[in-house]
């Protein structure tokens, strides 16, 4: 795929969109429009106030199943170019957790890709988020809302 | 020996992410892997065996009957949360 740039970042460190996006702009051609997903931490779920959360990873194996569900990607759609972020550690509500970012000539494209990727990261990327509220904390539920998201992709 | 990594829920209920289990025998299966672990883990066994449980080899998700040899790495995990 010429010409094609992907990153994929999995850290603590926080991101910026327009920094992101300015990066992709930079250095790829042939761009007629970038789709983007910014993940937030909600203060909220499931009736519970969230003081936090803790979002742990598997260090050797996320890079890989993201870049896995990025290629799938850029097989089934036309992409210039896609960024992946996706933050780990203690994190407060209000803050980013996930950046997917996706651009390529047409709108279409960059818009499907983007939603798919967000749908597989989901359910195949190895994170799990525990929550941190004023009664203990405990681990996240999978959703089966999710698993139907990734579904519709087949 | 063959590493054996725990996640999440898992982790915490085991108390510890990390495991060795020695290699030595015929051609193992995850199956047969996580057998052994509860030999020497008995009380893990409800949690090993969930129906919801994942397994990974060498950092791609894999399933009971995959085979695992000496230096491989497999993880147990519960269903992802990230995003």
């Amino acid at each position: 795929m010429a010409g094609l740039a992907v990153t994929i970042r999995v850290g603590e460190a926080d991101f910026d969109v327009g920094v992101e996006t300015s990066t992709i702009l930079k250095h790829s051609n042939g761009i007629g429009g970038l789709a983007s997903f910014v993940g937030v931490m909600r203060d909220h779920n499931e009736g519970r106030q969230v003081q936090g959360m803790l979002l742990e990873h598997y260090p050797a194996m996320t890079e890989k199943a993201l870049a896995a569900i990025v290629e799938e990607a850029c097989g089934r759609w036309s992409l210039a170019a896609v960024t992946v972020i996706h933050r780990v550690g203690l994190l407060k509500p209000g803050e980013q957790i996930v950046l997917v970012l996706t651009a390529a000539a047409h709108r279409s494209e960059a818009f499907a890709a983007c939603e798919f990727i967000m749908d597989y990261l989901k359910t195949r990327a190895p994170f799990w988020k525990k929550e941190i509220t004023e009664h203990g904390e405990h681990w996240v539920d999978a959703r089966s809302t999710d698993d139907k998201a990734a579904e519709r992709w087949r | 020996m063959i590493k054996v990594l725990f996640f999440a829920k898992l982790r915490e209920g085991f108390g510890q992410g990390e495991y060795g289990v020695e290699a030595a025998g015929a051609p193992l299966t995850i199956a047969a892997l996580r057998e052994r672990i509860l030999g020497e883990q008995p009380a893990w066994r409800e949690a090993l065996c969930a129906a919801n449980v994942i397994v990974a080899l060498n950092q791609e998700v894999a399933n009971l009957d995959t085979a695992v040899a000496e230096g491989d790495e497999v993880a147990f995990y519960p269903p992802v949360t990230g995003g």
